[in-house]
């Protein structure tokens, strides 16, 4: 099977077989490991990525049916020159991560969450950050990384 | 350097962002997952579906046949490789005099299976897809024997070992029982418990991996594994599995998921790939799935305890009597007969001044997966244990949570416990006054109020922890069971232009060592931190390490780098000395510059670095050129931080969902070094602690033995919307026996935060005449503790 889909910004094409998951298709043949493995049922939201601008689970997405879609993961976040996106950078400065693994879906979560819901409360980023499990920090500095977040993209 | 002198120091007390940040922000972590070597074939382990089986016949022959398969190993490669079982760590002598009961524990099962995902045959093929559908065809014929689940019925269940025909391990105790048994006689009131310390999951979020190499022209292995103490791997495995020289094996543990101690074990999958990785001689790696780290990752907790508190009639502690049974699981790991004594019962004397203290501890085999340390490891067990009795003590004598608490705090240190600790310092009742304001107490029966206006149910819950961390002085531990020294190692390495390099034996996994050990070492030699690193997490890089647990990184690891600094202080203040024409002994070292007393002449640190490594204006006869020194460093004593915690709960008693509505935590953890990162590990051992409470369960089928919660989802994780946002306060009495004063804070919340829970879950429900209740307080078994006291009622 070829699937041709464009990832961070760059044309791919892949050639896989039919039963390959998004995101082993983004770590193994992409070799984009920023984008995790946690779960085996599509509850910890450590592989989210944005596929057509939506966060997505892709390990609960086939390759096949990203074909001609746009994906971007947490590589294809910061600028060119490696400065940080807003929600990164948030995150470093309000402690949103501790051992780092959860990070990468936690962020193209958050991400997601201030496009659709820019004005949201801590309460409702507790509710919207549901799919996705962080085992160190809490949330509690999470869900302040992604207020504070929210207000460095609207700026 | 004193710790006073130290927390005064630039940097020490700043909330620094971490510098370890950006590469986990941009996907550039480097996990074990993430490593590709050339020549990669990728094994999956066959584990047995049975909870105790005997192994009748292992066909390999059509998994063999099938593609891209490698090789198949079984127990039978493993006996005739005259490979060794995994060692447990720490050896308990029986109350009898006798050595505990030590069963092998094979790295694939021989001859029988004992709990449901005991490893069975490593299949390893050239892909993982090919490794996993070979390990489909792998036929292993089992002869199904009873299994046992629950700790209180594993004496008269079928033996798991021959060794432990009725299942016990040790039977261990401390304290003095006939002292004890006569206070009890001679109390006013005497309040008793049975409580369930529920088994957990750790669950890391980056679930186990690990990568076995081999070269064939150096003869050399190294092991890429997810793991808290590479050098502790690499001693176990080396020493006492496979019989390797510990020169030719190197253990990397790169940046790692995630630990909460179930990293620090040597597992079988290190081992067999370890060894197959030169029997093949292939790099082989394979990955834990969720599921499978559900079934084979060390369990925690898991312990039925009967306990008795002795009081006088005005509330004052006079002995607590404690027996409690332990489940190990199937085999011992490495450090699992540790947790439920010596990290366990010399903690149950908690913050008060008891006078008589005795325990009594039973340890069982059971067919489950192994129990071993889990954040707080045994003193979250005595936490929950004692801050349970002590309020139901309360509740029984009409006396308030915080009143029974302070009247029997201990107020003089150092003081011995009952159960051989000595608390060096500490300041309980200041931690209960700053939890009681900072929790807004006096506004506690207004709340109540307004909840019960909605129709819910408030209660409050408290809960005043101690712990023992800072693992541990070597003699100590030693003459306890220990069965390796717990010291640690640092070295740091000056560059000719001043920048540094520290190596540490400490492994961080989300601690923020890089940061917080940078703080440390930029504060002593006044330079930035920005050129400061610090390397961690290879043996072959860092000269010797004993790892991180038990909140033991930066009192322990960060004590080594202090005398290693204290060494490159020495050294510095010789060649400044020369430099400056001075005697030694005038060279004063602050903010990063050498002065010489009484006088204006000075040089800073760098020309002093310089120096060292151009040696040409060098007291050559005296000095070696160079400034790089190691240090290891033995503990004197445990640290002891301690703290109150306030829970408020609101229960809705149509349905039994409680919700925590207000969590105050004040903790003493001495000296605190980032602030920053110090809150976030309090707020993480919260929510695992919390979420022990509220939702967490590991739960066999008692007939079967099956896991029935072996994914996410039937495991309830804590997740962001269970939680409100969390006051935390700290109260700082600087650690007596380290050089930085600090007392860690890794394990705090996961220790102090359950019985808080349960406490304000049996006040809130108490008007209903619920008396008591286990965790986890999942809505069901709440709204079955009300129905059931109201038909009793």
């Amino acid at each position: 099977m070829q699937v041709q889909m464009k990832v961070n910004g760059k044309s791919v094409s892949i050639e896989a077989p039919e039963n390959t998951l998004l995101v082993q298709a983004l770590r193994e043949h992409l070799k984009l490991t920023g984008t995790h493995v946690g779960c085996d049922t599509a509850q910890c939201g450590a592989c989210t990525v944005h596929v057509n601008g939506r966060a997505v689970k892709s390990c609960n997405m086939l390759l096949a049916q990203a074909q001609g879609s746009e994906v971007t993961t947490i590589e294809g976040l910061a600028q060119a020159d490696g400065t940080m996106h807003p929600m990164q950078a948030s995150f470093k400065e309000c402690h949103g991560l501790q051992c780092g693994f959860c990070t990468p879906g936690m962020v193209m979560s958050a991400v997601d969450i201030c496009n659709n819901h820019p004005n949201a409360s801590a309460l409702e980023i507790r509710e919207l950050l549901e799919g996705n499990l962080c085992r160190c920090t809490g949330y509690q500095n999470i869900v302040k990384a992604v207020q504070h977040g929210a207000a460095a993209m609207k700026a | 350097m004193g710790a006073s002198d130290f927390s005064k120091l630039p940097h020490i007390g700043e909330a620094l962002r971490r510098k370890e940040d950006y590469r986990f922000l941009t996907g550039a972590g480097n996990y074990t997952d993430d490593i590709r070597l050339e020549n990669m074939t990728h094994a999956v382990f066959v584990r047995s579906p049975h909870a105790h089986a005997t192994i009748k016949r292992i066909d390999k022959a059509a998994a063999l046949a099938a593609p891209g398969v490698v090789a198949i190993l079984d127990g039978a490669d493993v006996v005739d490789a005259k490979i060794n079982g995994l060692p447990c760590g720490w050896l308990i002598t029986d109350t009898s005099g006798q050595p505990m009961k030590e069963p092998p524990h094979p790295i694939l099962a021989h001859g029988k299976v004992r709990y449901v995902g005991d490893h069975v045959a490593m299949v390893v093929a050239e892909t993982l897809e090919q490794a996993k559908n070979a390990a489909e065809l792998v036929a292993v014929d089992y002869d199904v024997l009873a299994a046992v689940v629950d700790v209180r019925e594993a004496r008269t269940a079928t033996a798991l070992h021959t060794e432990a025909p009725d299942n016990h391990c040790y039977k261990w105790a401390i304290g003095e029982k006939a002292a004890v048994d006569a206070a009890f006689a001679g109390a006013a009131h005497v309040t008793k418990l049975d409580l369930i310390n529920n088994r957990l999951a750790p669950n890391p979020m980056e679930p186990r991996a690990a990568i076995g190499s081999y070269n064939r022209a150096s003869d050399e292995y190294t092991l890429y594994v997810s793991n808290q103490n590479p050098h502790v791997e690499r001693l176990l495995m080396t020493a006492f599995v496979l019989g390797l020289p510990e020169h030719k094996v190197r253990v990397i543990a790169p940046d790692v998921g995630g630990g909460f101690g179930a990293k620090i074990y040597l597992y079988a999958e290190d081992v067999c790939l370890t060894w197959a990785s030169k029997k093949l001689n292939r790099n082989i790696k394979w990955n834990c799935d969720r599921s499978e780290a559900f079934l084979s990752d060390a369990h925690g907790r898991d312990h039925a305890s009967h306990a008795e508190l002795a009081l006088d009639k005005d509330g004052k502690f006079l002995a607590l009597r404690v027996h409690t049974d332990a489940n190990l699981g199937a085999y011992l790991s490495t450090f699992s007969t540790a947790v439920p004594t010596i990290l366990y019962a010399t903690l149950l004397a908690g913050q008060y001044a008891t006078p008589l203290v005795y325990v009594e501890v039973d340890a069982w085999f059971t067919n489950t997966a192994p129990v071993d340390a889990y954040r707080g490891a045994g003193r979250p067990e005595a936490t929950y244990l004692l801050e349970r009795i002590v309020s139901r003590a309360a509740f029984e004598l009409g006396m308030s949570q915080d009143a029974i608490r302070s009247k029997n705090f201990i107020t003089q240190f150092p003081y011995q416990t009952p159960v051989a600790l000595q608390y060096d310092t500490g300041d309980f009742h200041a931690l209960m006054n700053h939890a009681n304001k900072l929790g807004d107490l006096a506004g506690f029966p207004a709340r109540k109020a307004a909840s019960a206006a909605k129709g819910l149910l408030r209660g409050i819950g408290y809960s005043s922890y101690i712990e023992a961390c800072g693992l541990a002085p070597s003699n100590v531990a030693g003459a306890l069971g220990a069965r390796a020294g717990l010291f640690e190692c640092g070295e740091v390495r000056v560059h000719p232009t001043g920048s540094v390099t520290v190596f540490t034996g400490s492994h961080s996994h989300g601690q923020g060592h890089e940061t917080t050990f940078a703080q440390v070492v930029a504060a002593r030699l006044g330079i930035p931190v920005e050129n400061v690193d610090i390397v961690h997490g290879d043996t072959g890089r860092v000269p010797f390490g004993m790892g991180t647990y038990g909140s033991r990184s930066i009192s322990v690891g960060g004590a080594a780098l202090m005398r290693a600094l204290d060494k490159i202080e020495a050294k510095a203040k010789k060649i400044a000395a020369h430099l400056m024409e001075a005697g030694d002994a005038d060279i004063d070292f602050a903010n990063g510059e050498f002065s010489v007393k009484g006088t204006d002449k000075k040089i800073p640190f760098g020309t002093v670095a310089l120096t060292a490594y151009v040696p040409h204006n060098y007291p050559l006869d005296k000095l070696e050129p160079g400034l790089n020194e190691t240090a290891f460093y033995d503990p004197t004593n445990f640290t002891f931080p301690a703290g109150t915690y306030i829970c408020e709960v609101e229960i809705d008693p149509q349905t039994g969902t409680t919700k925590i509505d207000k969590f105050t935590a004040v903790d003493d953890f001495g000296t605190i070094i980032n602030p920053m990162i110090v809150e976030g590990q309090v707020h993480g051992g919260l929510v695992q602690g919390i979420g022990q409470a509220l939702m967490e369960h590991c739960v066999y089928d008692k007939e079967t033995g099956q896991l029935l919660t072996g994914s996410f989802m039937d495991y309830t994780m804590p997740r962001a919307d269970d939680f409100p946002d969390f006051a935390i306060g700290h109260e700082c009495t600087p650690c007596t026996t380290n050089p930085l004063g600090t007392k860690g804070c890794g394990e705090a919340g996961a220790i102090g935060s359950p019985p808080a829970v349960i406490n304000a879950v049996l006040d809130a429900l108490a008007p209903l005449g619920v008396k008591d209740f286990d965790m986890p307080a999942t809505p069901h078994r709440v709204w079955q503790a009300i129905q059931s006291a109201k038909a009793t009622a």
